[in-house]
């Protein structure tokens, strides 16, 4: 079950690797996004798209 | 749109998955960095004034007009224990009836911006509207502050 996160809580995922997916809609997320995040809209969210996410580490999406 | 994202990837195989429901506004709210193509445009945040006197739905007109008077301010922005805009008391209702509870003489439900909101188009909109000041709130609709439109029209003037 995925788990709710703080700003804070998210910084601290970062600095210990997480990684940072945008989901937004790419406009949205060429117009500004998350330092270090890779946009991949939630429409495009399959095992492809996803294929170059680690999955034994932690993923935080906004 | 996070929470079906966050789902959707425990169902691809990913075993720890983290939903940041606050998103881009809640980390611009916290005044962080961002990155892209409009990530140094003027917003909100850059000219809240967060000092503004603040009350509970419960208090006592006749005890906050003086924090009112002595910050200076028109307005007196009501929230409740969590720091959420509940409603907005103007300098009329201040000097209404102090014997009254807050919440008796409040404006409820006053409109508010997000802390990314591009200042430019925040100006327009506060032109148009004739108003001279919009409360800033994070997506939760916690206080951060008050934009004053002659300080966004000096910080835009000052970046042409």
């Amino acid at each position: 079950m995925p788990t709710n996160i703080t700003r804070d809580e998210l910084q601290e995922l970062i600095c210990g690797g997480a990684q940072l997916v945008d989901v937004l809609p790419p406009a949205e997320f060429a117009e500004f996004h998350l330092p270090g995040a890779m946009s991949i809209p939630l429409k495009d969210l399959d095992a492809t798209t996803t294929a170059g996410l680690s999955r034994d580490k932690p993923v935080a999406v906004y | 749109m996070s929470p079906r994202a966050a789902w959707r990837l425990e169902s691809l195989g990913f075993t720890e998955v983290y939903d940041y429901v606050g998103g881009k506004a809640d980390w611009i709210a916290g005044g962080l960095p961002v990155e892209g193509e409009l990530a140094n445009v003027p917003r909100a945040i850059d000219v809240v004034k967060q000092d503004v006197p603040t009350c509970g739905p419960f208090d006592r007109i006749a005890d906050i007009s003086d924090q009112v008077e002595a910050a200076r301010e028109d307005v007196c922005i009501v929230t409740n224990d969590e720091g959420i805009v509940l409603g907005r008391l103007r300098r009329r209702a201040l000097t209404s009836d102090g014997g009254k509870d807050v919440h008796e003489v409040m404006e409820p439900g006053p409109t508010t911006t997000r802390a990314d909101a591009e200042l430019e188009g925040l100006v327009e909109r506060l032109d148009s509207a004739g108003v001279r000041s919009m409360l800033i709130t994070t997506p939760e609709g916690r206080l951060l502050g008050v934009v004053y439109r002659e300080d966004a029209e000096r910080y835009l003037a000052e970046r042409r």
